[in-house]
This record gives structure tokens, sequence and C-alpha cells, in this order.
């Protein structure tokens, strides 16, 4: 009986999930268009300047005018370029900044239609491990555009984005270990519960929290770690040879991965959809479980926005490593810190057990 | 060795301390310091629709003037283009005839008067030069253009409208500031 359950096609369950999937999507692409317009905002004003304020009211439609000028650019391939692995570039760079969303919570559940449809694509039990698995993905498309563009600077900008991603990869792991000895679930809707009985995982995890940051900038290829796009020294890097929509693209994913690596530091380290001060079960009852689960979304979004805007305030403020000071300090630095988190974790956990 | 002057300072080498070393600290600092930014006051305007007022000493475009009758004042001496240190004017002179007694207010007249814009470094020594009056420098720079050659300002762009004939326009070609002189 249970095979046959799980061998038999839910119909409903599948269309639930995609239109679950295509809101996800359209939503990170849009709010991924107004980080655009934010960065550029946020900079001038950090420079005392207006910023963009021509198109529509505040210059709103700035990013949709920046998307279509990039449609209406001429798209070139180079000739001494490898062209499939060169399209292929910039969309697995897309695809692989869409595909963490699967696993985030973005809210608890909502009664729809005498369904309950969970916020949440798919609620992995190794949600984490998913996640790590996807960014480690996301190297190939820095790696694939550098390569078959057949350019030094690019071939460069690859080397360099690469290596920078595989070593702060495990600074990043090693951090979360402490957090998952904790938590001891895999599960990010699990590790969200959790926050929302015990208390949010930053306070029990600051330094595991800062140097997960830390690794979460080096990942998205921002300042202080744009080293693979450097545009003064490498000419925007791996992305150099691409035109139009290709190169788009690839910015593009730059800003997709800032919103979803935010929604990941949220969740994990600073209670994911939980509303801070508020006991959620009290609350559904009186306001109904569907208003809470938006709130707690909402909640979530504002979380989510506090680190675009930090990924931004972070951008403008500090100039960017040499690249001996940037290995110095994810080998030298952050992997001794993480592993002494993880030890410090690791005695007080058996401490308080005992 | 001894030091050429009293102001000589050594210079501080100390490896630096353990809170520096951090560098977290000086981050902070510097994100305070950008974060006050943002409310700071802009430095810079909405131009189009905002305009910075010009000093009134500001050097602009070339005006040719013409007396209160509406006759052009220059006489074509030549004391601009010798004053010009970019050698951007050119002219020459013709004689009046007795039917263009209203056009010219002297003898003697510019029958073609050039400024090469990318030329002139708008020094102002033209207006200082002049002995009748006709050449001054106006509140307004010169607009960009596609070729050069729109750079070449002959007559019928130099020359101030004719203030018999069309009043308002030669009012707003004075410009504002002969209304702030006369206010004062």
């Amino acid at each position: 009986m249970i095979t046959m359950d799980l061998l038999a096609i839910n119909f409903s369950l599948g269309l639930e999930k995609l239109l679950l999937i295509g809101a996800i999507i359209t939503f990170s692409l849009i709010v991924a268009m107004y980080t655009t317009y934010a960065e550029r905002k946020v900079a001038a004003w950090m420079q005392d300047r207006r910023g963009p304020n021509r198109a529509g009211p505040f210059g709103l439609l700035q990013p949709a005018a920046d998307g279509l000028k990039l449609f209406f650019k001429e798209e070139i391939i180079p000739l001494t370029s490898n062209k499939t692995l060169f399209v292929l570039g910039p969309a697995l760079a897309m695809i692989t900044a869409m595909l963490t969303s699967a696993v985030i919570p973005w809210g608890s559940s909502i009664e729809l239609f005498g369904r309950n449809i969970s916020l949440q694509i798919a609620d992995v039990n190794i949600g984490i491990l998913y996640v790590f698995g996807v960014v480690s993905m996301g190297v190939y498309g820095i790696m694939i555009g550098g390569w078959s563009s057949n350019n030094k600077f690019s071939l460069i900008a690859a080397v360099r984005g690469a290596s920078q991603i595989i070593s702060y990869e495990l600074a990043m792991g090693l951090s979360l270990i402490a957090l998952l000895m904790m938590t001891g679930s895999l599960s990010l809707k699990t590790i969200v519960q959790q926050q929302m009985e015990g208390g949010w995982n930053i306070i029990y995890q600051p330094l595991g929290f800062l140097i997960f940051l830390i690794c979460v900038f080096a990942e998205c290829n921002r300042t202080p770690f744009d080293l693979p796009e450097a545009e003064n020294e490498l000419n925007f890097g791996y992305h150099q040879e691409y035109s139009s929509m290709k190169l788009g693209l690839y910015l593009f994913a730059e800003y997709v991965n800032m919103f979803i690596s935010s929604a990941v530091v949220s969740t994990l380290f600073f209670g994911g959809y939980d509303i801070p001060f508020v006991d959620e079960t009290a609350l559904s009852l009186s306001l109904g479980a569907n208003t809470v689960a938006l709130l707690g979304f909402a909640a979530l979004f504002a979380k989510i926005l506090f680190f675009l805007f930090l990924f931004i305030w972070v951008r403008w403020t500090i100039p960017r490593f040499r690249y001996d000071q940037l290995m110095d300090l994810g080998w030298k630095k952050l992997i001794p810190l993480a592993l002494a988190n993880m030890l410090i974790t690791a005695v007080v956990i058996l401490w308080l057990n005992k | 060795m001894a030091s050429l002057t009293n102001r000589a300072k050594v210079l501080e080498q100390k490896p630096m301390s353990f809170m520096e070393r951090l560098y977290l600290p000086a981050i902070f600092k510097g994100m305070a310091i950008t974060f006050s930014h943002m409310f700071k006051k802009k430095a810079t305007i909405n131009y189009p629709e905002e305009k910075r007022p010009f000093s009134p000493v500001f050097r602009g475009l070339h005006v040719l003037n013409r007396d209160e009758e509406g006759r052009e004042n220059c006489t074509a001496c030549g004391l601009c283009a010798v004053a010009c240190p970019a050698e951007a004017i050119t002219m020459e002179a013709a004689e009046r005839k007795t039917s263009e007694e209203h056009l010219y207010r002297e003898e003697k007249y510019a029958a073609k008067y050039e400024i090469n814009m990318l030329r002139c470094i708008f020094c102002g020594l033209c207006e200082e030069a002049c002995p009748k009056d006709a050449i001054y420098m106006s509140e307004t720079f010169a607009p960009s253009n596609f070729t050069r050659k729109g750079f070449i300002y002959a007559k019928d762009e130099l020359l101030i409208p004719n203030p018999v004939t069309d009043k308002e326009k030669y009012e707003i070609a004075k410009g504002l500031r002969e209304a702030q002189l006369k206010n004062k």
C-alpha cells in the first residue's frame, strides 16, 4: 500500500508546487531587479549623490530600462570561443542561483481551497547539504564563462573565482557544523521551528554567524571579495566577452545569489519566518493561520531586506582584498576560527548534557 | 644626517596592535561613516530642473551688441582679434553705404565676424579690448554640437536681437545681469 501511495502521481500537489515555484522565481527575479536599483541608489546616497531619478517616479522604472537596454544590445559570441560552453555559462550561473530557493521555508503554511499549502518547495531533510551542493555548482558558471571566452583576463578571473569559492566553502561548512551540532537537524524547516521555540541561533553562535557571513560575501563575489570581476584590474573578469542579455544574466545571477544568500542567513541565524517577540501559535488563534503565515513571510522578507542592505552597505565601504590577503584570511584565519568555534560548541554541548 | 628643515617628522612604524589586526572595528567605523553620509546634504542638484546661479562675472557666449536704435556697434577695428590669445576671432571689414546708416553705427562695419568656440578660452580679453562696447560675454555657454563646423559662430548667431523690432528678445538676450545691476 505504501509503495502504491508513493508511486501514485498526485496532480493537485504537483500543480500546487509548480505554482509555488513560479511564484518564488518571479518574486526572486523582481527582488533582484530592485536590488540593482537599491544598489545604485544607496551607492549614490553614500557618496552624497542622488542616484537614478529620471525613469519614472524616483527612478523606479530604472531596472526595467536597464533590462530593456540589455535586450536590445547586439549579441556577440567571440569567434575563438567555445560556443556551447559560452552559452551554457550564464545559464548555469542563473540556474544555480535559483536552485537554492527550493529548500528555503518562505513561511509556515497557508490554508487555501481546503488544502494545507506549505510555503516551502521541498522540505528536504538534508536541506543544508543541498544548499552547499548547489552553491558549489555556482562556481561552474564562473569557470565555464571564463574558460570558454578564450581570453586571458577571463581565464585569470575564472581561476581566481574557482579557488576563492572553494577556499571559502571550507570555512563556511565548518562554521555551520557548530550550528548543526546544536540543532541536530539538517532540515531548514526544523531549524526555523527550533528557533521559534528556543530563540534565534545568532545568540548561541555569534562567531559562527560572523564566519558564515564573511564566507557568504565571498561566495557571492561581492566586495571586498569581488576579485573574479575586479573591474579595474581584470576588466570585469569572467564576463568580459559577454554582451547583451548573456551579460545581463551574469549580473542578474549575482543579485539573485545575494537575495537567496540573505534568505539562507536569515533562516539559519535569524529565525527565518519567526516574528520576533511574538508567540505565533497564540496569534494564529486570534488572527487566523493564513494572516500569521503572511506576517511570518513579511518578517522573513524584512530580515532579507536588511541583509541585502548590508551587502550593498559593505560594498560601498570596504575596498577589495589583495589576492594573497584573501587566501590568508580564508585559510589561516577563518578555518582555524571555525574549528575553534566547533570545538567550543562541542565542549559546551557535552557539558550541558552531562 | 642633519635634517634640512625643522618640520621633518619621524615616521612611526609600530607593529599593529591586536585590535588593529582584527580589522573589524575599523570596518565598523568605516561603515558608520558611509551610513552617516546617507543623510547628509547632497552635493549634486537635479540639473535641468534646478540650475545653480552663475557668478556675476561669469564669462559665457559672446554677444555682438547694438545701440538703442538697433545699429551694430562693431566697427571692425580688429582689436578684439589682436587681443585674443587663442586666435579664435576672424573678421572682414566693409565700408558703410549711405543707404545702410540705419544698420551700422559708424562708417566702417564688420561684413564677416566669426568666433571659433572650440578655440575660444573665454578669457574675456576681447570684451576688455573693445573700444565701442560692441562685444561682451553673456551668461550662457556654447551648446554641444555634432560637427566642428557648428562651433564656428557667425554674425547671425552672435548678434543681439534688434531692440527696435524685437524688443522682447533683446531684453532676454541682455540677460539677468543688467536687471540685477539696475536693482542695486
